[in-house]
């Protein structure tokens, strides 16, 4: 599944970052990279961004971003 | 800056990610010697500072924050390339000082180990590590220098603790290369295009492993528990709203004490210099043009200051991503980042703080859209404008019995501000600022308590750099103002002839003869003539007679075109104009009856009401979106580091001013309106 389908609250470890380009290349530096586990902490009061926590810090990204993230529980 | 390279032999960049405490270690170690400017040709801030090392100064680069050096950003661009040599304003750095958060270490440390590819030497400033060892971790500094192979200080900004290990680190390293700690294969067929980066993580996941003991004891962290409320889905709104209302509130009415003080002392200013010194034009240029017109200017300091105070503790509390987080879905409907809010709501009391403000969206895209937008939300200045027209021709009218007027009309004023704003935004993100939608990744940093200095330093460089740069083209363009309203000079005889000509029906400005004084014939009065008539009869009552067939259309007179062209200077000038044109003394208020019965009973030259409602509802939607402000010209020319921005703004705002005031004024005819 991807990460914006991981309910809030679930940990999960990161399968697959798809995608190409700028927005690939960035998520992967930011340290989401194949066989991190992360956590989905929040949504925003209008559905988007979310909030997750990785490396032991909190990122938020919008729907494009975690539509691309495939985790596995 | 040019003494760099001969003054100061060394270069140490600093860098890091956002949040590490970079600007704090960087205003510890340089202390108020400090600059701040753009690097050449885009608007990347460049700070600098002298930092005293092993008794020779070095120039010590703040670089901007950066989650990598891997130029996908303008930030990244610019970084990389001082370190790599290749910015021609900077000397390659002799070394490079890694600032890294103790409590974030393995996403910091990534950025160090693309620096190690640059060949210059790096020493690490580990920050946090009171923070991290209370959260119950230990992390084993030699260890962690082992691994990286490369010196670790521990640094405490605040205290000071570490500062002068730091220096003695960055001495020893000077003229020694870097040992790239981690192998990385290229030729490996699994690495795949990202496999450099995989690699990195790889070791650093290790060094981490090696050199830090992670408590087992899950504490809650406060941050979390400060978001359980701060973005919660119903709190963390009406907590939002509540703050910016705070904000608003400040600028708006908090900073009007010391405006309006900062407003009478130049004007006691001016009346002391027009008392001590020999009338004439000297005086008149030193006190109109000058001393008003600087003042003018420094009037808006007292916005800036609260208003940077309030972003600079927003920002350092780490506030200021939640505020995005928060309203980031609203904002990117019409293709705005999150932290646009911000810029947008202080707008409504002054764009200059808003615009300035504008330097925490990242994306140049993006805060380009926000300031081309920023002068649409209605400032304080066109109060006084509104003030007038309601107070002229709507004071004390109702509907529906108990709704006034005057509240609707405002309100309908803001509203189309905001309404145009947003298809403006929509427009420009599909057109001129066209691009893909960045990615939205934005780090939530842990809460924090704002450091005062940086807070105060943050302020005090905003404020100079308004004065500075925003100043210098005031002061040229108040004089330019001043000169179109002050000449020609002209005597009682010349008047009467221009009076006389206007009358016969002839183009108006050719018949105002106007010389510098009296074509040499010899006057029965040479007094000074009342300013009225010398305004009717200077070049911007001409210039008013020559835009009267374009504002015609719009209902508008030659008189208001001329008081339409001083207020480009700044909206509120209307108002006193507008008094100097009528005759009521140029200190009348908005507020004034004289004033509001002069715009009453003012008539056009055929003795028809110069003002109907209809006029001053016009005027009104005029305000709302045209463009007439230099001080906002001038910070938008500094915030974009190009004139064509800033004549594009106005451009396309008065051009938008002027349709929809035509729409106005024509639909209202139309509709039977007077």
């Amino acid at each position: 599944m991807t990460l914006t389908e991981l309910p809030i609250g679930k940990d999960a470890r990161v399968v697959a970052v798809n995608g190409e380009g700028r927005v690939t290349r960035r998520l992967l530096e930011m340290g989401v990279i194949p066989g991190v586990s992360v956590q989905k902490i929040k949504m925003a009061p209008f559905g988007d961004p979310v909030e997750i926590r990785v490396r032991g810090y909190s990122l938020a990204m919008r729907r494009t971003e975690s539509d691309a993230i495939e985790v596995s529980v | 800056m040019k003494d760099n390279g001969q003054n100061s032999h060394l270069t140490i960049a600093l860098a890091g990610n956002p949040n590490a405490g970079k600007t704090t270690l960087f205003n510890s170690l340089t202390g108020l010697k400090q600059k701040v400017a753009n690097y050449p040709g885009v608007t990347v801030e460049r700070k600098e500072g002298a930092w005293t090392l092993d008794g020779k100064t070095a120039n010590l680069i703040d670089l901007p924050g950066l989650y990598s050096l891997d130029a996908t950003s303008l930030d990244e661009q610019i970084a990389s390339d001082i370190i790599r040599g290749d910015q021609e304003s900077v000397p390659k750095p002799d070394a490079i000082i890694a600032v890294v958060d103790a409590t974030n270490l393995e996403r910091n440390l990534y950025l160090v180990t693309q620096m190690f590819e640059f060949g210059v030497p790096v020493v690490i400033a580990l920050t946090m590590i009171d923070v991290f060892e209370k959260q119950g971790h230990e992390i084993d500094i030699e260890m962690l220098a082992a691994q990286l192979k490369t010196p670790v200080v521990a640094v405490n900004a605040k205290s000071g603790r570490g500062t002068e290990e730091l220096a003695e680190k960055v001495s020893s390293v000077i003229g020694t290369t870097p040992v790239i700690p981690y192998e990385y294969k290229q030729e490996d067929p699994n690495s795949g295009p990202h496999g450099k980066i995989f690699a990195r993580y790889n070791f650093i996941a290790n060094v981490v492993q090696e050199s830090v003991w992670h408590s087992d004891h899950q504490s809650h962290r406060i941050t979390d528990k400060i978001d359980r409320v701060l973005t919660h889905k119903f709190f963390g709104l009406v907590i939002l709203v509540a703050i910016l209302l705070l904000v608003f509130q400040t600028i708006f009415s908090w900073a009007s004490l010391p405006m309006d003080l900062l407003e009478k002392g130049f004007g006691s200013v001016g009346d002391f210099v027009k008392a001590e010194m020999p009338p004439g034009m000297l005086t008149d240029l030193l006190v109109d043009g000058i001393i008003a017109g600087v003042g003018g200017v420094v009037v808006f300091l007292p916005q800036i200051l609260l208003l940077f105070l309030f972003i600079s503790l927003l920002e350092d509390s780490g506030y200021m991503a939640r505020a995005a987080f928060l309203l980031d879905k609203l904002m990117s409907r019409v293709g705005l980042h999150g932290k646009a809010f911000l810029p947008l709501i202080s707008s409504f009391a002054c764009a200059i703080p808003g615009i300035m403000a504008t330097r925490t969206i990242e994306s140049r895209r993006d805060r380009f859209a926000t300031i081309m937008i920023a002068p649409f939300m209605s400032c304080s200045a066109r109060l006084p404008v509104y003030t007038l027209m309601i107070g002229a021709f709507f004071g004390g009218k109702y509907v529906l019995g108990f709704v006034s007027v005057g509240a609707l009309l405002m309100l309908i004023m803001y509203s189309i501000g905001i309404v145009v704003a947003i298809i403006v935004a929509a427009i420009l993100k599909r057109t001129l600022l066209k691009a893909p939608p960045p990615p939205f990744l934005m780090e939530l940093p842990p809460y924090r308590l704002p450091n005062l200095r940086t807070v105060l330093q943050n302020m005090i460089t905003r404020a100079w750099l308004f004065l500075k740069r925003a100043g210098t083209v005031i002061l040229a363009i108040s004089i330019i103002l001043w000169a179109l309203m002050y000449f020609p000079r002209s005597s009682q005889e010349s008047v009467v002839s221009s009076q006389q000509s206007t009358r016969t029906g002839s183009l108006p400005y050719e018949g105002v003869v106007a010389p510098f004084s009296g074509n040499g014939v010899v006057h029965s009065s040479e007094l000074p003539l009342p300013e009225s008539e010398q305004l009717k009869n200077s070049f911007a009552g001409k210039l008013g007679h020559a835009i009267e067939p374009v504002i015609r259309p719009l209902g508008f007179d030659w008189k208001i075109g001329m008081a339409l062209i001083a207020s480009f200077a700044a909206r509120e000038v209307l108002v006193s104009t507008l008094s100097i044109i009528y005759n009521v003394g140029k200190d009348e208020n908005e507020e004034s009856q004289t004033l509001i019965e002069a715009v009453r009973d003012a008539r056009t030259e055929d003795g028809k009401p110069a003002w109907t409602p209809l006029t001053a509802l016009t005027l009104m939607v005029f305000f709302v979106l045209a463009m007439q402000c230099m001080s906002t010209i001038a910070v938008v020319r500094r915030e974009t580091n190009s004139w064509s921005w800033p004549l594009f703004m106005t451009a396309y705002m008065t051009a938008l001013a002027y349709v929809a005031a035509l729409i106005t004024y024509q639909g209202g005819k139309a509709l039977g309106f007077e």
